[in-house]
């Protein structure tokens, strides 16, 4: 048991914070995809992801010949922290590196890792996530978007829903139905489709929060290389699921989640509460306490699953765990910080008398989303129940 | 950056549960419990006095038999330093063992002999008292415990208004400590009492037992070492108290936990040499503040076995009763009611591990650490003990089942050595909220 970091990996640290401290750029941060609406958001999102890509810190976890690093989880690890402590923007590109990149360099052909993972890593194509439909969205495998193949081309029709980045993505990874007639799961291919093809339609979709956050893509005999398949024909729910896995972890991250409880802190110091700061109050304080308290269990819990992973240990239902953990955290701290604020938590983003910019209300709604995508809690409970802890499913 | 157990920490855990499945059942946790066998609450009797001892500790809760397998295999050398005949181990190979102990629901003076008595004495007391007491303990000839709370039921130095008197060859004890885990078995018992005038505001005790709560308000000072400076505790001492000291009166506290048992321990001018001085006169705040610190990390370590074992029990109950036609465990009710148990408990095992580990090596660390592990772990026990019970429907209610003896042990959990409220604000304090 050892808590101290090895020098070399507190040097990398150093580093990263001083490169950090110069090149994080001033504007205000983006919170969510959502704000990626904005041309010139997108340009400088793009911009600041190619900065990033040039100093070595985008995907250092990735092999050294798909582009990345080789680097350590540890050192992951450190950069991820780092990125947040710095408040730095959001990756435009993360659906890219985070969640089909590491499926490509896992399912991916030699042809298709060198036609995408490049230009993953610089940000010059972006991709969005082609999952959910009307019809299936926890139940997943119940999917319909149809592709049928014509030669040497997969012709797609159906429809997508809360594809977000749908309106400024390049590519589209993609599950499709290529067997009605086999079980469900049996049936399901993993296509990366363009989304400059023709018969593609976006329909952007307004989230709670006011921004439009995801789309609904259609698709009406859109035309797919069959080059363009992610493993075997109708084998693509094994793969879906590895995207799934990482998908898992990127929304279950604990940095974050600290950094939510001190911005909760600052605004229960700063905020007053019958002429003292609401901080002093009693019960405020206990409240206060009792959400640090599983902050700090999800702070140490993710140094024992690195700890795992260096140990080369399996992470079960790791992933699960910390997304329905850390997601709902989330959600508490938002909540916390509004219920502290009194009349002032509803203030809206750019109102007047807004305390910290209104971001807070925009927060509660926004990681209530969370708490829905990438598997609802009741799914990661179901999940944990199951292959956690060996519930019978029927 | 290394957050795990050793190699040698797995090996002594398995074993410890190994151990402790074999030997310590649900059936030896019951023996331990039944009431008909339990002493009138009046009684004196310490541990090693006559023949039948055996028989008739193990119905004072005190299973005596496990206990010797337990010495024998060094569970009490954990935290005695070598030099006394201890295996000289640290907090977290003993919140390992507590951590199974509570697994098992193990009865007895598990948590004062093989916790607070070796750190009293291995980290305040005198060479003789060392050498007189340490080797016996490691190898579970003597028990030993500690006398911290009063009736106003405070752990800051306020909450010590026993007097120590001085007279010509040692000290007077007058007061009264409550909870004092074991007292009625032990050999020793390391009493807290203050030497000089009595604390400046409200720390006296009144009959009923009054609480007084730190308020937050009072939180609000600024805390050297991260700890709350409103009575910085100078005039308190600690003192090891002989079994059978005239003017002492120790009576059985009768709790909803029967497996573990906690005293009054009356002090009528008990007098003490001044040998007896465990740590500096006056100076002994610092080492009550570490035993608090000690009591929460063990505490904290049995919360998570228990919790892990009545997960356990609600899982395999839930896979194997059926209702309506399927076992219960399909249902995402109960489905869904074990998956929060589990994605509570997992990463709470960190803060165990996090607050054991500091109470060794990151002293500046410790109290907080220990607060927090604490006041979550002792939370999640509590509530997953309740959600355990329900699982099991009524025959989780009956008296005949196992359940019952974890849940109470996690209320008592909850309450000794500093509850929840207290150790959040604890946090709070030091967090400078």
């Amino acid at each position: 048991m050892d808590l101290t970091h090895a020098p070399e990996d507190e040097t990398y640290r150093r580093q990263v914070r001083a490169w950090l401290t110069k090149n994080v750029p001033r504007r205000p941060r983006h919170t969510s995809a959502a704000e990626f609406g904005d041309p010139e958001r997108i340009r400088n999102a793009k911009a600041w992801q190619r900065k990033l890509y040039d100093a070595g810190y985008v995907a250092i976890g990735w092999p050294s010949a798909y582009g990345g690093r080789d680097a350590s989880v540890t050192q992951q690890t450190i950069l991820d922290e780092e990125l947040v402590r710095a408040r730095a923007p959001m990756l435009i590109g993360m659906m890219g590196v985070r969640m089909v990149g590491p499926t490509l360099i896992q399912y991916g052909s030699p042809e298709q890792q060198r036609r995408f993972l490049h230009h993953i890593l610089t940000g010059e194509e972006i991709w969005c996530q082609g999952y959910s439909e009307p019809g299936a969205g926890s139940d997943l495998a119940s999917l319909t978007t149809r592709a049928e193949v014509v030669g040497d081309e997969f012709v797609v029709n159906g429809q997508k829903v809360w594809t977000s980045s749908a309106q400024f993505a390049d590519w589209m990874f993609c599950l499709v139905r290529t067997d009605p007639a086999a079980p469900k799961h049996h049936g399901i291919s993993y296509l990366l489709i363009d989304m400059k093809s023709p018969g593609i339609t976006v329909r952007p979709l307004m989230q709670i929060t006011g921004d439009a956050g995801f789309n609904e893509v259609f698709f009406e005999d859109v035309r797919v290389p069959r080059a363009n398949l992610v493993g075997e024909l109708n084998r693509g729910w094994q793969v879906a699921n590895a995207t799934l896995a990482h998908e898992r972890n990127m929304l279950g991250a604990t940095t974050r989640t600290q950094q939510l409880f001190q911005g909760l802190l600052r605004v229960a110091r700063s905020v007053e509460r019958d002429g003292r700061p609401a901080s002093q109050d009693p019960v405020i304080r206990q409240r206060l306490a009792e959400l640090l308290l599983r902050v700090e269990a999800m702070k140490y819990h993710a140094y024992r699953q690195l700890t795992d992973a260096l140990r080369g240990r399996k992470p079960g239902i790791a992933a699960s765990v910390n997304k329905l953990v850390n997601t709902e955290l989330n959600h508490d701290i938002a909540a916390m910080a509004m219920e502290v604020m009194g009349s002032y938590g509803p203030l809206d983003r750019r109102a007047l008398r807004a305390i910290d910019r209104g971001t807070w209300p925009h927060d509660f709604l926004f990681t209530l989303g969370m708490i829905i995508g990438g598997g609802t809690s009741q799914i990661q409970k179901n999940i944990i129940s199951e292959r956690g802890l060996g519930m019978p499913r029927h | 950056m290394d957050f795990g157990l050793s190699e040698e920490q797995e090996l002594l855990q398995r074993a410890a549960r190994e151990l402790l499945a074999a030997e310590c059942p649900p059936a030896v946790v019951r023996a331990a419990t039944e009431p008909a066998s339990d002493p009138p609450a009046d009684s004196t009797e310490g541990s090693g006095s006559t023949a039948d001892a055996t028989s008739s500790a193990a119905s004072r809760g005190f299973p005596r038999e496990l206990y010797r397998k337990l010495a024998d295999l060094g569970w009490f050398a954990v935290l005695v330093p070598e030099a006394f005949g201890g295996s000289g181990g640290s907090m977290l190979d003993a919140a390992l063992l507590c951590e199974e102990a509570g697994r098992a629901a193990l009865p007895g003076p598990f948590l004062a002999t093989a916790v607070l008595a070796p750190i009293a004495l291995a980290r305040g007391g005198s060479t003789p008292q060392k050498r007189t007491w340490l080797p016996r303990l490691a190898t579970g000839d003597a028990v030993g415990t500690v006398a911290i709370a009063e009736r106003t039921d405070r752990y800051d130095p306020e909450g010590i208004a026993a007097r120590a008197r001085p007279v010509r060859d040692g000290y007077r004890l007058s007061g009264t400590k409550m909870f004092v885990p074991d007292a009625h078995v032990a050999d020793f018992v390391v009493v807290a009492a203050r030497l000089g005038s009595p604390p400046a505001k409200g720390g006296k005790a009144t009959r009923g037992g009054r609480r007084g709560h730190p308020h937050a308000a009072r939180d609000g000072h600024p805390a050297r070492d991260g700890h709350p400076a409103r009575g910085d505790g100078v005039g308190v001492s600690l003192f090891l108290v002989e079994h059978g000291a005239p003017g002492m009166r120790i009576r059985l506290l009768e709790t909803i936990d029967r497996t573990r048992r906690v005293c009054e321990v009356v002090l009528d001018d008990v007098p003490v040499p001044t040998p007896a001085l465990v740590g500096p006169p006056g100076g002994g705040w610092p080492l009550v503040r570490q035993l608090l610190d000690a009591g929460a990390v063990a505490l904290a370590a049995d919360s998570l076995g228990g919790a892990e074992r009545v997960l356990e029990m609600s899982v395999e109950y839930a896979r194997v009763r059926e209702q309506f036609g399927r076992p219960i465990g399909s249902f995402q009710a109960i489905k869904h009611l074990a998956a929060e148990m589990v994605s509570e408990i997992e990463p709470a095992r960190s803060l165990v591990w996090y607050a054991a580990h500091a109470f060794d090596a990151r002293p500046r660390e410790r109290s907080r650490a220990a607060s927090i592990a604490k006041a979550r772990l002792t939370d999640v026990y509590a509530r997953t003990a309740v959600r355990a019970l329900q699982i099991h429907g009524g025959i989780g209610f009956t008296w005949e089942h196992d359940i019952h003896w974890w849940l109470k042990r996690a209320k008592w959990n909850e309450a000794a050595f500093g509850d929840g409220m207290f150790h959040r604000a604890q946090v709070a304090s030091i967090d400078a909220f």
